[in-house]
């Protein structure tokens, strides 16, 4: 199982893009934490989730 | 006269006790943005007498700004770093004000945000917050971070929460409230959300995270 912003799913071996694209996320307007570290941008097409994963994705707006 | 520096010490430990004063007055502070969110955070630090803050922002203050930034009507089209540092001279005399008339960039973060120990995003756009957030947890994961997303509209003031997203960083806002898609920003919802910023700089500080 793979927790995303604390929902827990079957996701092991998805590749962290392919989650974001299909899931809406623009990559520019987010952060993303696996297992507590930052994951860079240039590693997003490179990463694969896998189990036991904890996963934070901050999507940010507009306002300040 | 103003008060003595003296004091102003006295007072702030009077207000929140010697020993949190001392934690104060040591922290350094960097404001990123100095906008609704920023403007208001600097305030409640500077009241607070968090020892040093580092104050950045390219723009000047705009008429518009007033409606929820903490500028006066007579500052406007002066740098917001020029408006800000001398209204929080009038408010706390006595604490370090370094100022930044520059756009945040990649090629300058690092050394900008270098001496801070804890970073506040305070920006309004989507996209540089989250160039700000990325850059500084991959660059100075060591830094406390505090950023703020979704704080637009007139909806409940208790939507907006503090999150503790990672070891060290932070999250205010609801999440969800875009400037582009609600009926605009209001000075007391911004400000909710510039206090959750500061105050959670404080919690810190005073070891509560």
């Amino acid at each position: 199982m793979v927790k995303i912003n604390g929902e827990s799913s079957e996701l092991a071996g998805v590749n962290l893009l392919d989650y974001l694209n299909s899931s809406g996320y623009n990559p520019k307007l987010i952060a993303v934490e696996i297992n507590l570290e930052i994951v860079p941008k240039s590693a997003y097409s490179g990463t694969i989730f896998k189990d036991g994963d904890t996963v934070e994705i901050v999507n940010f707006v507009g306002g300040g | 006269m103003i008060p003595s520096k003296e004091e102003m010490e006295k007072s702030f430990a009077a207000r929140h006790g010697a020993a949190l004063q001392k934690k104060f007055s040591a922290a350094c502070v960097a404001i990123c943005g100095l906008g609704g969110l920023g403007s208001n955070i600097a305030l409640s630090l500077a009241r607070a007498g968090i020892g040093k803050l580092i104050l950045i922002d390219y723009d000047r203050v705009d008429v518009t700004n007033l409606h929820r930034q903490q500028y006066k009507a007579c500052q406007v089209g002066m740098f917001k770093t020029d408006a800000l540092r001398e209204n929080l001279l009038e408010i706390a005399p006595y604490l370090e004000y370094e100022t930044h008339t520059v756009m945040i960039t990649e090629d300058n973060i690092l050394s900008l945000l270098e001496n801070a120990d804890i970073v506040c995003e305070a920006f309004d756009k989507a996209e540089a917050k989250a160039m700000l957030v990325n850059f500084v947890l991959e660059h100075y994961a060591d830094k406390y971070l505090i950023a703020a997303s979704g704080m637009a509209g007139i909806g409940s003031a208790n939507m907006i929460t503090t999150r503790k997203i990672t070891d060290k960083f932070y999250l205010c806002g609801d999440g969800v409230s875009d400037v582009e898609k609600s009926n605009g920003l209001f000075s007391a919802r911004v400000t909710v959300c510039a206090a959750h910023e500061a105050l959670t700089v404080l919690r810190i500080l005073a070891g509560e995270e």
